[in-house]
């Protein structure tokens, strides 16, 4: 366990600690236990989109073993899974689908976009339909670049994503406080998906030497 | 022509009538085998109609490789139909090459035949673990599947340095030669496989559960075959003897001796379409073992120069994919890039029948026969 | 390959048919095409009962310039037209006979689009043909079930088609390259 086993409610020393340890007492904070048993078993969802989906699937096999980190179990229904694997191209058609599978997720979820596409597009990226990018709509919690990834690096994706379950915080983590987060669902219309991204989630990328004029000159004919 | 809806009347039983239901199975379902979607309408567990809806996985590529030089889409061809990335270039190598005269070294034409023969073993025995999957075996002969499958692509991954994206073809031969080695490694694999293909057959195909749910289910006639351009292993299992490899003897199939397995029957239904698969494996070890005898030292790319630029000209290219007939279609019109670069992908074709071989059917058996179809969205949608 | 199709019965039977040399293909006039292709179909001496890829193409307005030599040894540059029309291309096999391909194409104008579909003919062009009127809007008389395929309905356009414009939705990259860089230098970017 990366994170220490410890509790800001209860001072303890090393050796107090170590004598109530012997004594089949063990001190910790709650979050300790809940996020210990929950990075343990992450229940990933039967959520294949492109490439990436075979090699995601090639991991829960034997010679990867996505069991031995207790993610073997996955869930085709998305109200019993955690994890979401994006994996592969989101396209526009689909991304409402994503979006509306996200919602009905119950908390905690978390969401590990695999591969270029559901990064940003990847090699697609300038076609007329396909998304730049699944965090446009969706908050993304790992990012796990290639085309496709190895099954290894699903599982260190998965590694990073249990590290940042034991970070969490259950007083003031946003996976329990806020209730179900529930994202709009993204519109088709004539040429594009209304709106085009979700500002709550995601703003454009901007550039930091952008020329002043023309800024103005944007303002000017907006 | 799309055959009308047959005309449904409600049942009417003790007084109460009942209603026809209809479901969204997709995109997101775990048996449809990427985001394909089908709105079934069922009278109580019967198929009624069915409707296929694609292009959840319309990823544009025709559009993306109209704008960019011929060989620049090789790595493109690798994401349609992303189990067989080794036959996807193959059909568009050839077709490229049909724009240009150039010669291929043996060595490529073996390595060629090789790469795709291989491929066809992986495709073949993951599509066989899937459908298994589909029917209810959850897990052990998709395991059985993955573990043989992992054993090719690692030579794949030794030969062109990516597990499932190869982009190993070249206009007018290989990008690489195999590493010192590998044919000996490749020997060893193949030597292995018809012992595991023999554990697997004893597995599923006189398993009880398999016949009954297979057979007589997803009937698809001689006729309709040809008509709707089946083509593949789905073609044979309904009783044609078409095999690309046969007809139109592209690369050096003409030196190998193997046997293009069909049904003897007018009608193909699931478990011909399975058995077909199985026999085919077989052949292709036949193939690969002579192909393994006869390959010798050379060089491994032709003389294609530097800038590929054919002339005002166009060109169809096809060879068998695993899946069926993998076309190519480009109209050169003088400048680097394709002016009109065309995919015509067996399994988008083939869903052709989907709907008429699911009516009447069970909706447990639509997945099925969906499932004996062999899909790979990459392909279908593009 | 596998046998090639000799094409001249076509064009002896139907005088409407014509023979295109560069390309090798019939090209058959819109209102002839279903007759052409059930003939093709039914025919002992073709039986081309398999259709295997149907294609639209999109031809913009454009000229070709080519430089050859007169006779005086100067070089001389020919312009060539292409006018501007849409295809339809039909590659044709046949599966008693092992032979093809026969390609066969319908031209349309480029305006108003309106082929015959083949799906009566061959099933294999349902669900190409309906690709064709997604992607480049070719409307196909005579179709079972003429929708949109790969885009959603409510989408306006035809993607295909070459002056097809692509929402504008271009965003900063901190190292932008080919088309991007061009769209930077133009400053048609979202800064």
């Amino acid at each position: 366990m990366t994170t220490p086993n410890t509790s800001p409610s209860v001072e303890l020393d090393d050796t107090t600690r170590a004598e109530l340890e012997r004594a089949g007492v063990i001190v910790s904070k709650v979050d300790f236990l809940y996020n210990w048993a929950r990075g343990g078993s992450v229940w990933p969802l039967t959520f294949g989109l492109a490439c990436c989906a075979i090699e995601m699937i090639a991991s829960a096999t034997s010679r990867f073993d996505i069991s031995r980190f207790g993610s073997e179990v996955f869930r085709p229904s998305p109200r019993q899974a955690d994890l979401m694997i994006v994996s592969g191209t989101v396209t526009k058609k689909m991304a409402p689908q994503v979006v509306r599978i996200y919602n009905q997720m119950p908390e905690p979820k978390w969401v590990i976009a695999m591969g270029a596409c559901a990064i940003s597009g990847g090699p697609f990226k300038q076609g007329y339909n396909v998304l730049k990018g699944i965090d446009r709509y969706i908050p993304v919690d790992v990012y796990l670049p290639g085309c496709p990834p190895r099954p290894e690096a699903v599982l260190q994706s998965l590694n990073y994503l249990q590290e940042k379950i034991r970070t969490q915080d259950i007083q003031s983590d946003p996976a329990f406080t806020g209730g179900r987060r529930q994202y709009p669902v993204p519109k088709f219309t004539g040429t594009d998906l209304e709106p085009p991204y979700n500002p709550d989630v995601w703003q454009p990328p901007t550039n930091p030497n952008a020329p002043a004029d023309e800024e103005q000159e944007k303002e000017a004919t907006a | 022509m799309t055959a009308a809806a047959p005309n449904y009347e409600l049942i009417q039983q003790d007084g109460l009538e009942t209603s026809l239901l209809e479901v969204s199975m997709g995109p997101h379902h775990p048996s449809t085998h990427g985001v394909f979607r089908m709105d079934v309408k069922l009278d109580g567990e019967t198929v009624v109609d069915l409707k296929p809806v694609f292009g959840y996985l319309h990823r544009n590529h025709e559009k993306l490789a109209e704008n960019m030089s011929y060989l620049a889409s090789m790595p493109f061809t690798d994401r349609l139909d992303y189990f067989n990335s080794m036959t996807n270039n193959w059909a568009y190598a050839l077709a490229a090459e049909q724009l240009i005269e150039i010669e291929i070294p043996e060595r490529a034409e073996y390595l060629r035949v090789i790469m795709s023969e291989l491929t066809r073993l992986v495709n073949h025995v993951s599509l066989v673990g899937f459908f298994v999957n589909d029917l209810g075996a959850l897990g052990t002969p998709l395991l059985y599947a993955f573990r043989e499958r992992e054993k090719i692509l690692d030579l794949f991954e030794q030969a062109s340095g990516a597990r499932m994206m190869c982009n190993y073809f070249r206009f007018g031969g290989l990008r690489c030669d195999v590493p010192e080695g590998w044919l000996d490694r490749t020997r060893e694999v193949v030597d292995r496989f018809p012992k595991f293909l023999d554990e697997y057959e004893k597995l599923l195909c006189e398993n009880e559960i398999i016949l009954s749910r297979t057979q007589g289910v997803g009937n698809l006639s001689k006729e309709l075959a040809v008509s709707a351009g089946i083509t593949g292993p789905m073609l044979r299992a309904s009783g044609v003897n078409y095999d690309i490899r046969k007809v139109d003897r592209y690369g050096i199939y003409d030196r190998f001796q193997f046997q293009v397995p069909y049904s003897k029957g007018d009608v193909g239904d699931c478990y011909d379409r399975f058995m077909v698969r199985m026999l085919e494996m077989r052949e292709s070890i036949k193939i690969l073992n002579q192909a393994l005898d006869g390959i010798e030292d050379g060089p491994i790319m032709g003389n294609a120069g530097k800038v590929f630029k054919p002339a005002k000209a166009e060109s169809y290219g096809r060879v068998e994919a695993p899946k069926g007939e993998l076309g190519f279609y480009l109209v050169a019109d003088g400048t680097p890039k394709p002016y009109r670069f065309r995919v015509r992908p067996p399994s988008f074709i083939n869903l052709t029948v989907l709907r008429d071989m699911c009516i009447g059917q069970q909706v447990a058996d639509a997945v099925i026969i969906l499932g004996s179809i062999d899909i790979v969205l990459g392909e279908v949608d593009r | 390959m596998s046998a090639p199709v000799n094409h001249e019965p076509v064009l002896q039977r139907f005088p409407e048919v014509e023979w295109d040399e560069e390309f090798g293909t019939l090209i058959v006039p819109v209102a002839k095409a279903a007759e052409v292709a059930t003939w093709l179909r039914d025919d002992e001496s073709f039986r081309l009962d398999y259709c295997s890829n149907v294609t639209g193409i999109d031809y913009l307005d454009r000229e070709f310039k080519e430089k050859i030599k007169n006779e005086e040894g100067k070089t001389e540059t020919i312009i060539h037209k292409d006018p501007a029309r849409m295809e339809v291309v039909y590659h044709l096999y046949s599966m008693e006979k092992r032979t093809g391909p026969l390609v066969m194409r319908q031209r349309l104008e480029r305006d108003k689009p309106e082929a015959q579909s083949l799906t009566a003919v061959w099933r294999s062009c349902e669900l190409q043909e309906r690709e064709i009127f997604d992607l480049y809007g070719v409307n196909f008389s005579g179709h079972p079930d003429q929708r949109r395929i790969l885009m959603w309905d409510e989408f306006e356009g035809h993607p295909m088609r070459k002056d097809y414009v692509e929402p504008f939705d271009y965003e900063w990259e901190p190292t932008p390259h080919d088309e991007i860089l061009e769209k930077h230098q133009k400053g048609k970017v979202i800064f």
